[in-house]
């Protein structure tokens, strides 16, 4: 047994070199210069959010009837958008001739991913802290969702400053439990997007933020490590780096990408291939414009950073649709106008010509928002 | 402090509100470094590893110039040390074009050259950095099959602060971690992480950057993968000591050793190899904010530590550090026996080391092209088992 564990490569290896390869070119196809991803992945009960606002009645043919106005883009999304996040309900609903949207989405060279998070539970003994759970058979429905046409999957994970929180417990809890899922994606040929989401509800500076965010990805990364994930086939999604929501000092788009991009270069390995932020409450100017700044950002950055935007992508476009068929062109094209921006925001070539007015200017915060 | 009370801070009735008012206006907890403090280790630690440029590591303690002395059949004197040291530090001042920084042993850091100049000042007028070893060697590890960990915290402020004032603007730490069956522990790896850690927020309180060594001995048997995935989780955990403690990551440098097989492994490996599994790991480990990252030579020849190198800044990945040298055997091997202890070979001695500083400075640009044979001594191995400084 000695001479045999000397010889021995690194200890049971997780991947073969063709899973990884695989992965690898999952992620890089996702965030191809020019591309970010579509976040349309709420859930039920936030599409019902959503569609309040809206005035429309959240039925699963409304949830249905709404995707398939973002899906149906023309061939303009094809160079902004390298992914889409799918709802579960979502991967296998049609559009109106009967084509699955996984498949539409698939047959345009768009990767399919998939939410595979349950949601956030409460970690007892902490000041209302979360981790996430959803580890149960996820290797089984990753297999799954494999089959189905999913290349890629999320999983979100949620911490909050104040004056104690995020806690030891909470950073090393969800480190942890998005190490698992990582893991297990990659068994099944599903890359992880791992997602640790530090909320911008509170009063903190942009320095807090910042320090809180090199801390929590630390410890991400350690534990990606330690649960031997293969980090060229991951992507981040993380929040930037901004002032809490109710902070009186306000931050320029300028001072948000260099907070961003520092704790960026002093946590995630240049293995890593793309960092796709949240938009997390921010308007969509706001996100485009703190995407193009960090992008413009005069430090070496050593992976893409594009935008994984849900709301930041969708507002003008729920706004345009209200439920209408006759409004559904219009609706679709707001959405295409986003993406179009957004990838020019992620290659920093964007020049913002918005007046902050109209759904784009907008805040979209909601507060302790919880997907 | 009269901020008046948003509504928020208002609902906090059971905390006084001058506490609560403080802590939610605080910036990230009790910070460390000024931002002035900062730049300065932030240039500091650029200028080292300023492009084309290594480091010379000339900081051999007493009893390790003992056994490289004693292969010249030199005696190991304070005198004969001096006199090898003032060799290197007297070369002509384009040296400088390819050393960025030197680091001194104590002894050496008091010594004069042989116009009486003190050796600090002789390297700082050439335009290169002054660095100080600090570390005090290893120390067993009581449960361990054989491993250490490191020494020389106690007191470790003050002497940072004295070197600082005698010249010195980094500094360097060695922890050693080997690979077998049962090694490197899980123990081992968080011990020599934490001291390492411990190490450098010193070091950077006194104004020195430090230079991070978690040295993997290349003794053993096994090959290129297992060195790599050894090495990455050696790096991973140094790194997160490095975030734990607070460390200015900006304002360190990472001497680690480059990905290779064990000395005994049967298998070899070309230096394209070893470039792609060296880079591959510290992509997965070493944040971009660590402005560059210089390794050790852990008994290569000569010529294997330049053309590894080389082939380590040729390698087709994303390389976001510098990657350059900090060599100290693979510097000096020719210029030592050339020597030989003799004052009229002292020309040929320095030759011999601006020759292999110069190839080495190329080498961390990618650009080192070898002509034909290398001399007998720059391909002799260096190696000598489970080596100790």
């Amino acid at each position: 047994p000695l001479a045999t564990s000397n010889k021995m490569t690194h200890q049971y290896p997780a991947l073969t070199p063709e899973q990884k390869k695989e992965l690898q070119d999952i992620a890089q196809r996702i965030v191809t210069p020019g591309k970010g991803i579509l976040a349309a992945d709420e859930s039920v009960g936030h599409m019902a959010k959503r569609l309040n606002q809206i005035g429309v009645e959240n039925t699963e043919e409304n949830r249905r009837r709404y995707r398939q106005l973002l899906f149906s883009a023309d061939e303009r999304i094809d160079s902004c958008i390298g992914g889409v996040i799918f709802f579960h309900e979502t991967l296998y609903q049609q559009a109106d001739d009967g084509t699955p949207f996984a498949k539409m989405i698939k047959d345009r060279g768009i990767v399919v991913g998939i939410k595979v998070d349950k949601g956030v539970v409460p970690l007892a003994g902490t000041d209302g802290e979360t981790t996430t759970q959803g580890l149960d058979g996820l290797a089984e429905r990753c297999a799954q969702y494999k089959k189905d046409g999913a290349d890629f999957a999320k999983w979100r994970c949620v911490l909050k400053i104040s004056e104690h929180t995020p806690s030891q417990l909470a950073i090393m809890e969800n480190a942890n439990v998005l190490a698992r899922y990582a893991s297990i994606c990659q068994q099944n040929g599903i890359v992880p997007i791992v997602e640790p989401e530090i909320l911008p509800d509170g009063d903190h500076d942009l320095k807090r933020c910042q320090y809180v965010t090199e801390k929590v990805l630390a410890a991400v990364y350690k534990a990606l490590s330690d649960h031997h994930v293969y980090l060229e086939g991951t992507l981040l999604k993380p929040n930037m780096v901004t002032p809490g929501h109710a902070c009186p000092t306000k931050c320029s788009s300028g001072e948000i990408a260099m907070a961003t991009v520092t704790a960026l270069r002093r946590t995630v390995p240049p293995a890593v291939p793309g960092v796709t932020f949240l938009s997390g409450g921010q308007s969509e100017e706001e996100a485009s414009i703190n995407l193009n700044a960090i992008n413009t950002c005069p430090l070496a950055k050593p992976w893409a950073l594009t935008f994984s935007y849900g709301r930041a992508l969708q507002a003008s476009a729920l706004n345009a649709w209200r439920g209408q068929k006759e409004n559904e062109k219009a609706a679709t094209e707001e959405f295409v106008k986003r993406a179009e921006v957004n990838g020019q925001a992620a290659q920093g070539k964007y020049v913002s010509s918005s007046d902050g007015s109209g759904a784009a200017g907008q805040s979209l915060y909601v507060a302790n928002h919880a997907y | 402090m009269s901020i008046k009370p948003t509504a928020l801070q208002e609902s906090r009735a059971s905390l006084s509100v001058r506490h609560t008012l403080l802590a939610s206006k605080m910036t990230h907890q009790y910070p460390s470094l000024t931002p002035d403090q900062k730049k300065e280790l932030a240039t500091i630690a650029q200028r080292i590893v300023a492009p084309g440029k290594g480091v010379l590591a000339a900081d051999e303690s007493v009893g390790t110039m003992g056994k490289r002395l004693q292969k010249i059949n030199v005696e190991n004197t304070e005198e004969n040390r001096r006199c090898f040291r003032d060799i290197l530090f007297s070369a002509d001042p384009s040296i400088a074009n390819s050393i960025g920084g030197v680091i001194f042993f104590h002894e050496t850091l008091y010594q004069k050259s042989d116009n009486r100049i003190l050796f600090p000042q002789v390297i700082k007028e050439k335009g290169i950095v002054v660095g100080i070893k600090v570390d005090k060697g290893t120390a067993g590890l009581n449960g361990t099959d054989g491993e250490t960990t490191t020494q020389g915290l106690d007191g470790l402020s003050e002497r940072c602060a004295q070197y600082k004032k005698d010249g010195c603007d980094f500094a360097k730490w060695r922890c050693v971690l080997k690979i077998s069956d049962g090694c490197p522990s899980a123990l081992a790896i968080a011990e020599n992480a934490n001291v390492l850690a411990r190490y450098a927020s010193i070091c950077q309180q006194n104004g020195l950057v430090p230079i991070v060594e978690p040295e993997i001995l290349p003794d053993g048997d096994h090959d290129l993968q297992r060195c790599q995935y050894v090495t990455e989780k050696v790096l991973a955990a140094v790194y997160k000591a490095l975030s734990d403690h607070h460390v200015y990551l900006e304002g360190t440098l990472l001497k680690p050793n480059m990905v290779t097989a064990g000395h005994s492994c049967p298998k070899k490996y070309t230096p394209q190899e070893v470039g792609m599994a060296t880079v591959s790991a510290l992509r997965r480990t070493v944040p971009a904010a660590v402005p560059g990252i210089c390794f050790l030579s852990g008994g290569q020849s000569e010529e294997e530590a330049s053309l590894n190198l080389n082939a380590i800044n040729q390698t087709p990945l994303h390389r976001p550090w510098k990657l350059t040298f900090s060599y100290g055997r693979a510097l000096q091997a020719s210029a030592l026996a050339a020597w030989k202890g003799k004052t009229e070979n002292k020309q040929a001695a320095q030759e011999a080391f601006c020759t292999r500083a110069k190839i080495n400075g190329l080498a961390s640009k990618g650009e080192y092209k070898p002509a034909g044979h290398a001399d007998k001594s720059a391909t002799e191995s260096l190696y000598t088992a489970s080596y100790v400084y």
